[in-house]
């Protein structure tokens, strides 16, 4: 059984670290969608085309997210999806108006302004359901033998608001930040503006969260403030502290790679709290991981394909960020 | 709202039509991205390989239409990923150990390649030069098939379950050997009929666009070209289909008999020889097909090769394990009717090279014009077809459809489904309407790539000179 324990655990990992792939890689491309309004012109062809070569394969890592899920943990898969139903459903539905809108404003220029509205609308709307989707696994799910046992609006709560507050707020940090690497002049200075201000909102969000969290459930109380668990779980909030002070700092000296760097960092950390507050659940207080496991069987098929491709896949990716490496400047990518 | 426009509706149904629409939709996309992406490595290939910048002119024109279509695919096919969780979660918990990798295995080899390079192909002929920009394009070929592999996998176990053990919550568990699993009986059959019907669907587009060009200007060497290959297209590979949908065919009354019954409309068993029913509205109240116009024998002539072999009908099987028997035969002749005209139209095209009026037939260009769309039709007919044949399972005996729903709401999934219907329309409408208007601009020598499209930022930098700078 202990192989098989060691698996399971090493599938939590793969699959969070897909989730973590997806936030951060995704996250900048809609955060860039939510900020869209604030860019004018041709500071938004600017914008567009610091994500338009790489938003497909960045969004690739949602359907590895839950295409791992169905297949690592097809009981989570089974149990969070329809208890968040109306969550996913606007998460698809902005992912669609969010993705066809990178061509469609190119073709059809006379409905531009529709097409750039989509672009943010998509963009927020499944920002927002990402976080209240993560809101809503994190202060618990009914369950009832093998499936969802609660109404179809459970999910709406002041919390599961606030996360999906959090995750729009920090989106917007990310993509504030994956623009100053990428555009140039007024569109520049804008991004570090706009860094600012996305940077304060998802401070204050994200102390916001951590100080409900503890609170809807007893576990993660446990968690965070039993000794000896304090003296490990303390170095979050205090690397959080660094990170941001940093973040500002950088800003403020208008670095170029920094800010997105440490926004990835706080982005890590916020992470590192969440497995914190969920090991080794993946419905809280209900299912574990060796609950929702997938056999054996499937695991090691899979271990297979992703030792074998993972690479690959990071190496091409890779290589499609350095071809497209540099600023896009007014002068797009040639 | 909800609750009294669908509080009376049973919420297994609305799923059904749910997945159906979405699916349906998105199956659209790729069943031209798959031949699409091929078509354009050909161009490319050519183009390298020849040096003439028509070759060139063509890979740009239909590249714009490409990034259009596969974005369209894209976003539809996410929501795919997730609809068997949020709508077919106890068919996940219960498949998910056998279907589930395969997915992941989708998502591993194929989707990230495609999405990788993907970005270089649309927009990086510039940056990495013309032989690593080959590359790229052959890897979103390549990516566009080891996609089909995969899901047309995991669509054939559902079909015919091999390789798996039951576990003790009525799991499926995959058994000694993936192998089992992945070939299972009708994979091959269907994988080959899917990916030929994916080429024909784009080449009877690719031939459409040629002759409507053709006929505004029937010099135009351009539209020669794309209507040439499409009609050798056309010609050779129609026929290689309809015996490849032959042997598929035969596959499944080996399998999926009960559902051959169907497309049949063999309500009764003919001990005798059974006739193929050329049209007839099927009444599966009576058990009967109603105004038949049939031609007796000839359905156990093509399924037994024997005009007189005995064939078994729905007789034989409980009413509540039969297939919507309307639905399926009609699906079927549609799917097949299509087939027989494709092959029409290709062999009209090698009568016109013989004759040597390939590019000076108007009638013929009208004609190849009237069938561009057909393919998505045959295509979204066999899936029909298939699928609905495969009622009422979703693992083909084992697991029912009825027993495979989420514990949802009626409401719930009747309003996503409207939301669905609503905006689908909008998006892929607009998205099609766009495709059309690209289709309508004349291919033209400098044709330019879609990085030089318009938009300030796009065009900055961009002359007719940097579009054909790749060109040499």
């Amino acid at each position: 059984m202990s192989v098989n324990i060691d698996l399971t655990t090493v599938w939590a990992f793969i699959i969070a670290f897909g989730i973590f792939a997806y936030v951060v890689m995704d996250g900048f491309d809609l955060g860039i969608g939510i900020l869209f309004p604030v860019f004018k012109g041709e500071e938004r062809d600017q914008a567009m085309n610091a994500i338009a070569p790489v938003w497909d394969g960045n969004e690739t890592w949602l359907v590895l997210g839950g295409g791992g899920l169905f297949a690592a943990f097809p009981l989570a898969y089974a149990i969070i999806l329809p208890a968040t139903y109306p969550l996913i459903i606007a998460m698809l539905l902005g992912l669609v108006f969010r993705g066809v809108a990178f061509e469609f404003r190119w073709r059809d220029p006379g409905h531009r302004a529709f097409w750039d509205m989509a672009f943010t609308g998509g963009s927020i709307v499944a920002a927002f359901a990402q976080g209240m989707i993560l809101g809503a696994i994190l202060q618990g799910i009914d369950v009832d033998g093998r499936a969802y046992a609660g109404g179809w609006l459970d999910w709406l709560s002041p919390y599961s608001l606030l996360t999906g507050a959090g995750v729009v707020a920090g989106y917007a940090l990310l993509g504030a930040t994956w623009l100053i690497v990428k555009v140039e002049g007024g569109a520049l200075d804008h991004a570090y503006r706009l860094a600012g201000r996305a940077a304060i909102a998802t401070l204050a969000l994200m102390i916001a969260v951590s100080l409900a969290t503890p609170f809807l459930e007893h576990r993660y109380w446990q968690r965070w403030f039993d000794m000896p668990n304090m003296l490990f779980t303390s170095q979050v909030p205090l690397l959080v502290a660094i990170v941001t002070y940093f973040l500002f700092r950088t800003l403020k000296k208008r670095a170029t790679w920094s800010p997105f760097l440490l926004a990835l960092g706080l982005f890590l950390l916020g992470t590192i709290g969440l497995g914190i507050s969920m090991f080794p659940y993946v419905v809280p207080d209900s299912v574990t991981i060796w609950d929702a496991a997938a056999p054996e069987r499937s695991q090691v098929f899979m271990l297979v394909g992703v030792v074998l491709v993972m690479p690959l896949i990071l190496a091409y990716t890779a290589w499609a960020y350095w071809v497209f490496r540099g600023k896009v400047g007014s002068h797009g990518y040639h | 709202m909800f609750e009294s426009l669908f509080g009376s509706v049973d919420a297994v149904l609305l799923a059904r039509i749910q997945f159906a629409f979405t699916v349906s939709f998105h199956f659209i996309f790729p069943a031209f991205s798959i031949g699409l992406a091929s078509y354009l490595a050909v161009l490319e290939g050519l183009w390298l390989k020849t040096g003439q910048s028509h070759y060139l002119d063509l890979f740009r024109y239909w590249l714009k239409i490409f990034a259009v279509t596969f974005a369209m695919g894209v976003v539809s096919g996410i929501v795919m990923s997730y609809q068997f969780g949020t709508n077919w979660s106890v068919f996940s918990d219960k498949a998910g150990s056998v279907i589930g990798p395969l997915m992941a295995y989708e998502v591993l080899t194929a989707f990230f390649l495609e999405a990788g390079f993907l970005g270089v192909m649309l927009f990086g002929m510039n940056k990495v030069g013309p032989r690593l920009h080959f590359t790229a394009t052959l890897m979103v070929a390549i990516g566009t098939f080891i996609s089909a592999f995969w899901i047309l996998s995991a669509n054939s176990w559902m079909q015919t379950p091999t390789g798996h053990i039951i576990g003790e919550n009525g799991q499926f568990l995959p058994g000694e050997s993936w192998w089992a699993i992945i070939f299972n009986p009708s994979f091959p059959y269907r994988l080959v009929h899917t990916v030929i019907a994916a080429y024909l669907t784009t080449a009877f587009v690719v031939g459409a666009v040629g002759a409507w060009h053709l006929l505004k200007d029937r010099a135009n060497p351009h539209a020669r070209i794309m209507f040439s290959m499409a009609m050798w297209m056309a010609a050779l590979v129609a026929p290689v289909q309809i015996f490849a949908g032959d042997m598929h065919g035969l596959n499944t009354l080996e399998h999926q008999p009960v559902k051959v019954m169907a497309m049949e409309g063999h309500y009764q068993s003919h001990p005798e020889g059974a006739p193929f029913y050329l049209f007839g509205i099927p009444n599966s109240k009576e058990q009967r097909i109603d105004y038949a116009i049939a031609i007796p024998k000839a359905s156990s002539l093509i399924l037994k090769h024997d005009p007189n072999a005995p064939l078994a009908g729905l007789d034989t099987v409980p009413r509540d394990e039969q297939p919507p028997v309307g639905i399926v035969f009609w699906s079927f002749r549609i799917m097949v009717g299509i087939g027989m005209l494709m092959l029409g139209i290709g062999m009209w095209s090698l009568l016109a090279r013989v004759k040597g009026r390939l590019y000076d037939w108007p009638l013929l260009h009208r004609g190849a014009m009237l069938m561009g769309p057909s393919g998505f039709v045959a295509v979204i007919a066999g899936w029909v077809t298939t699928e609905v044949g495969r009622q009422p399972y979703t693992v083909y005996g084992l697991l029912r459809t009825a027993d495979s729903a989420s514990p949802l709401a009626a409401p719930a999934v009747g309003a996503s489904l409207v939301a669905f219907v609503v905006i689908y329309f909008a998006v892929f409408g607009a998205g099609t309407w766009y495709i059309l208007k690209l289709m309508s601009h004349r291919p033209k020598s400098g044709e330019a790539g879609v990085e030089t499209e318009p938009g300030p930022t796009r065009t900055a930098g961009i002359t007719p000179a940097s579009a054909l700078e790749g060109g040499q």
